[in-house]
């Protein structure tokens, strides 16, 4: 490798029939040459710094290294790629970076297990909260087919895009070393397109799930004292609650504010179609990966209330009806809307085998 | 072992996109990338300013450090490489890189990008044949002890490619050469108090 001095291709000309006048141009040649070369050696030996500074472009100014380094391009920058739209450089590249690996990447780690780890503790210190009075028998109904369809939709995505994008962030520490290349290989793309193309329809629903439920989650005065007795566990007495309480509106209300951004980000990533700048992508995914680890980690208090965490509450979203005394003991205020509007297993089967699990249109108290 | 580098001399170069040429003829690479680029800064002024860029090779590479599938590996040379086989094309190496070096084939709906593209200083990349590591890759000028077609082609020789080492030493003899204060970058402020010129003649 010869970086300092580029050879200059020679000038013999090949042709046999004027030899005579190639050799004559051969030595004109290498006599321009060694003359040129002479002349190099006197312009080095007369090499005055000062003389050449004045006759040297004037050459970037700090202020302009100073522009590149904060990423702008002035309106005489030029870039050779095709449709380039990139700075010099990407200033804030190595923030994202950070802000991803050091800080986005440990602590979502620690709010998802942190919280699981809480809640398997307070399920082995406080345990599974039992209906108190014995079940009556008689059932309301809570949750239409509609609704409950739309529910279990919403959270089937919603754990595939949580168990993917988790793939995506934390995938690699764990499943390449384990699986191998071959493996990951596939086990990562099918991560990606679930993710992307799930995503959007999670969004969809999301929204369409979250106007179907507002009525019943709009914030009342009760809600604070509730939240004030900690949702009943602290002076362990009862406390009102209307067909919602104050802890299921403050996840809808999460949903409705975080879930949504983390919907808007995800799309703002998912659609580089429309040319979004990279500072663009990198806000929106800091603020998709905090928002949905976030969100990871607060649906998991959620799933542990419906499923293991108190008696009767999943029957609702599954058969749609709950027992009466569950409904007193939980949502007194909505069962005093309700009460007179219950019925016994027979008409319930009746019913769903008749095909209509229609909503009797009670009007429910928030 | 050699830590393999690029640098560009703005002071030479010319703005001939030679580099940008000899990289596409070199590594067939795909319609609508173009591996290096040439910026200009200031264009049409007297300050006018160019610099060749592409995948710096870095030593704590951003690239490699947000990748979801991991799929960067540094040679023994420095030089960083990806695998294709791996690659989701989710974006995030360009979100993090300095120099917006990689590319993709496509910018589609549901981040449909195809597999990211980038320099690799000449030295291919992972392939079970060496058919296959052209057609993905490029070439592997490396393995057979030549280096960068990019740098090598310059016509200013203001791209330098090479050990690290070997880079800072040819760089310091054209600031020696200089012989004057701003000798390394022109009207820089600090000229008098990191005097490269300086240095490079009294430390060697
Ligand atoms: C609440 C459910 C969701 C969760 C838990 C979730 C989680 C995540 C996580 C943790 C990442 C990785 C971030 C990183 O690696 O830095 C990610 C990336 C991403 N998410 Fe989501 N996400 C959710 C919903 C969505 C939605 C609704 C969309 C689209 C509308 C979406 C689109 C994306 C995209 C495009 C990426 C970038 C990954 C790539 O391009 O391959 N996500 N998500
Ligand atoms: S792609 Fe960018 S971040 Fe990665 S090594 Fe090259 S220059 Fe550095
Ligand atoms: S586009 Fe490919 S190489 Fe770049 S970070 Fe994503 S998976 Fe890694």
């Amino acid at each position: 490798m010869n970086l300092l001095t580029a050879q200059a291709p020679g000038g013999v000309p090949r042709s046999g029939k004027g030899l005579a006048l190639g050799i004559l141009r051969f030595m004109l040649v290498a006599l321009a040459l060694v003359l040129s070369l002479g002349f190099t050696q006197v312009a080095v030996a007369q090499a005055d710094p000062d003389r050449e500074m004045t006759t040297a472009a004037p050459g970037i100014t700090a202020d302009q290294w100073r522009q590149v380094r904060s990423g702008e391009t002035g309106p005489n920058y030029r870039d050779s790629r095709a449709d380039s739209n990139y700075s010099l450089i990407n200033a804030s590249g190595e923030t994202w970076r950070q802000i991803r690996n050091r800080w986005v990447s440990p602590f979502g780690l620690i709010a998802v297990f942190g919280m699981a780890a809480l809640i398997a503790l307070f399920y082995f210190i406080v345990g599974r909260k039992e209906l108190e009075a014995p079940r009556t028998g008689r059932l309301l109904l809570r949750w239409t087919l509609m609704k409950r369809a739309l529910h279990w939709t919403v959270a089937t995505l919603f754990i595939i895009l949580a168990i993917t994008g988790m793939t995506l962030l934390f995938g690699k520490f764990v499943f390449r070393p384990l699986f191998g290349d071959g493996v990951w290989a596939w086990m990562i793309a099918a991560t990606k397109v679930l993710h992307n193309y799930l995503g959007p329809i999670f969004g969809i629903l999301l929204v369409i799930l979250l106007v179907s439920v507002i009525k019943e989650n709009i914030p009342k005065k009760h809600d604070l004292v509730w939240f004030k007795k900690g949702g009943g566990m602290i002076g362990k007495q009862h406390v009102d609650a209307g067909f919602a309480n104050g802890g299921e509106k403050a996840w809808y209300w999460l949903l409705a504010t975080v879930g949504i951004l983390v919907v808007a980000s995800g799309f703002v990533l998912d659609f580089p179609n429309f040319d979004q700048s990279r500072d663009t992508m990198q806000w929106a995914n800091i603020i998709h990966a905090v928002g949905a680890l976030g969100l990871t980690a607060v649906s998991l208090g959620h799933i542990y209330i419906g499923t293991l965490g108190t008696e009767g509450a999943l029957e609702g979203m599954t058969t749609g009806y709950v027992d009466e005394t569950w409904a007193k003991e939980h949502h007194n205020l909505w069962y005093e809307e309700v009460k007179d509007q219950t019925l016994s297993e027979q008409e319930v089967a009746a019913r769903k085998s008749s095909g209509g699990s229609a909503d009797p249109s009670a009007t429910r108290t928030s | 072992m050699a830590q393999m580098k690029f640098m560009c001399d703005a002071e030479r170069c010319i703005e001939c996109n030679g580099c940008v040429t000899a990289c596409k003829n070199a590594n067939d690479v795909e319609w609508g990338i173009q591996r290096r680029r040439v910026v200009t800064l200031n264009d049409g002024e007297a300050s006018e300013m160019s610099i060749s860029v592409a995948c710096m090779h870095c030593d704590d590479a951003p690239c490699m450090a947000v990748c979801p599938t991991d799929c960067f590996y540094k040679t023994d040379d420095g030089i960083v490489l990806h695998d294709k086989d791996l690659c989701i094309g989710c974006g995030y190496c360009l979100y993090a890189c300095p120099f917006g070096a990689p590319q993709f084939p496509q910018q589609d709906a549901f981040g449909e990008r195809g597999k990211m593209d980038k320099c690799t200083f000449c030295a291919g990349g992972p392939a079970e044949s060496k058919e296959e590591e052209y057609q993905k890759y490029g070439s592997n000028r490396i393995a057979e002890g030549k280096l960068p077609l990019c740098a090598e082609m310059c016509s200013t020789k203001a791209l330098l490619a090479g050990d690290a080492q070997d880079v800072a030493d040819i760089f310091r003899q054209r600031v020696v050469h200089r012989g004057h204060k701003d000798g390394a970058w022109s009207n820089n402020p600090q000229a008098s108090a990191d005097n490269l010129a300086y240095d490079a003649a009294h430390k060697g």
